[in-house]
Parts: structure tokens; C-alpha cells; sequence
């Protein structure tokens, strides 16, 4: 009959735990590595979105300030995002807003809609709900009816990504 | 394709109000980069339209891309300038057009 031999049990067990322990070490390295760059670097733009971006712009300078953008900071589920967009504008015959774009950083598919708006509309405010595919910004611009372009970006952390948006 | 259109409006509105239009369709907005069981792409189909009009007037329109969530909701304003009534159509990328009117109650 074998005797356990409790000094083995931990030379064994101390080995073991030695070893497993030299693996995850990188590991954990590079996890705290990932989780500081996620941090502190500003998310990658896709060059669709520069593209489009610019697209939009024709060589405007965006004002600031103008749109009001309610997007959560922390989506957990990427498919469903509500957004809500508010831009201060009387929607006068003199003074609206012609159109709203939302643009993403991080999707395949840099354009996510564009919405027409007129004097008809009383208030420019505009709601939907739509998908991130993993964390990025989220770029809105209003088009106003002086030719004036004003813009406002937020960013969004994904916890799961919308499926292949 | 969309079936099943909702559409909410307020009970009544007075003119001149500025009310809230809320639409809703069931749509699988499929972006076209997802790939079935045998790895062949699905083809993209989504509704990249929404027209608003009321009476022969358009209010709103959207022009939409694979972004936008399966079963859009869309909701947005309108000054109330007298009874009317709504009409809504809603265009997918196989040019199938959903159509939906609602009567807005004004008082």
C-alpha cells in the first residue's frame, strides 16, 4: 500500500502551483497591458470613417456645443444602443436644422443614418437605437441651414459587441 | 422583409404643438457581413429607408445604414399644423415598401 507522504504532496503541489503560475504570469501581464492602453489611448478609427468624416465636413470647421448627444458610456449589449439627439436650434424658416448624421469610428459600416429635418419638425430632436461593435466613438453632426456644421462625439464602451455590425 | 409597423402618437395634440412621432417596424436588418452555418455570407438587408409624409407633405426622412439596430425604432418631432393624417413607408434593400398611416386626433 502506497503511504502519502506528505512532504512529496507539497514539493509536488508547490511545483505545480510554481509552474502554473510562470505561465499566467505573462499573461496577466499583458491583460494589465491591454487594460491600460484601452484606458489611455483614444479608440482606432476605421479610415471609412475619416472618409466619411470628411465626406460630410466638404472642408467646414464643426462648431461644438450646439448638439446635445444621450448615449450611455458603457453599453453592455453593442446590437441595442439608444441614442438621442437634441440640437438647440429654433427650426425656423431662417434658422434650422437640415439634417442629422451619425457616424462610428469602430463599425465595418462608418455611416449609421442620416435624418432629414425641416421648419416642419418644431424641435430637432431625433431618437433611435443602434449597434457598436466594440468600443469607439460615436460622431454626431447637424447640418444647419446657414451652411454651419456643428458637431459632437462621444465615446462608448462595449462590453459585448454588436454581431458584425 | 418589414412587417408588423407601429406607430405612436400622442391622443390629441393641439395646433401648433410640437409632438413626438415614435415608429417601430420588425426588421432583421441583416448587415450582410455575418455568414450562415456554412460559411456563405448572408446577404445584406436592411431598411435604408424611412419617409414620413402628412397629408401630401414629407416631415421626415431617414436614410439608414447597418448601424441602426434590428427592428428600428425611430422616433422624431412635428410642429402640428392642422388634422391630418400620417403615412409611413418603410424601403429595405430588396425594394420591398411597408406603408402604414395613422390619423393624428386634433383638437
Amino acid at each position: 500500500m502506497k503511504v502519502l507522504r506528505p512532504e512529496l504532496l507539497n514539493r509536488r503541489s508547490f511545483i505545480i502551483t510554481a509552474a502554473a503560475g510562470a505561465c499566467l504570469a505573462p499573461l496577466l501581464k499583458s491583460a494589465t497591458a491591454l487594460a491600460q492602453t484601452a484606458d489611455t489611448a483614444p479608440f482606432e478609427r476605421t479610415p471609412l470613417f475619416e472618409t466619411e468624416l470628411k465626406t460630410l465636413l466638404a472642408g467646414a470647421v464643426p462648431t461644438d456645443g450646439k448638439i446635445t448627444v444621450d448615449l450611455p458610456e458603457m453599453a453592455e449589449n453593442g446590437n441595442f444602443v439608444p441614442i438621442t439627439m437634441t440640437v438647440d436650434s429654433p427650426m425656423t424658416d431662417a434658422d434650422h436644422v437640415r439634417a442629422i448624421h451619425i457616424l462610428s469610428s469602430g463599425n465595418p459600416v462608418a455611416h449609421v443614418a442620416t435624418f432629414r429635418l425641416s421648419p416642419l419638425n418644431g424641435r430637432a430632436r431625433v431618437q433611435s437605437r443602434m449597434r457598436l461593435a466594440r468600443s469607439q466613438d460615436v460622431v454626431v453632426l447637424a447640418e444647419l441651414s446657414n451652411g454651419e456644421i456643428t458637431m459632437s462625439t462621444m465615446t462608448v464602451k462595449v462590453t459585448l459587441g454588436g454581431c458584425q455590425t | 422583409m418589414a412587417s408588423n409597423p407601429r406607430i405612436k402618437l400622442p391622443d390629441q395634440a393641439a395646433i401648433g404643438d410640437v409632438i413626438e412621432v415614435k415608429t417601430l417596424v420588425t426588421h432583421v436588418m441583416e448587415t450582410g457581413n455575418r455568414k450562415d452555418k456554412d460559411g456563405v455570407p448572408i446577404p445584406r438587408n436592411i431598411i435604408n429607408k424611412l419617409i414620413a409624409k402628412f397629408g401630401d407633405v414629407e416631415v421626415f426622412h431617414a436614410e439608414l445604414g447597418p448601424g441602426i439596430s434590428a427592428n428600428p425604432y425611430i422616433s422624431f418631432q412635428m410642429k402640428v399644423p392642422g388634422p391630418g393624417v400620417f403615412e409611413f413607408a418603410w424601403i429595405d434593400d430588396q425594394g420591398v415598401k411597408l406603408v402604414e398611416t395613422a390619423a393624428l386626433n386634433v383638437v
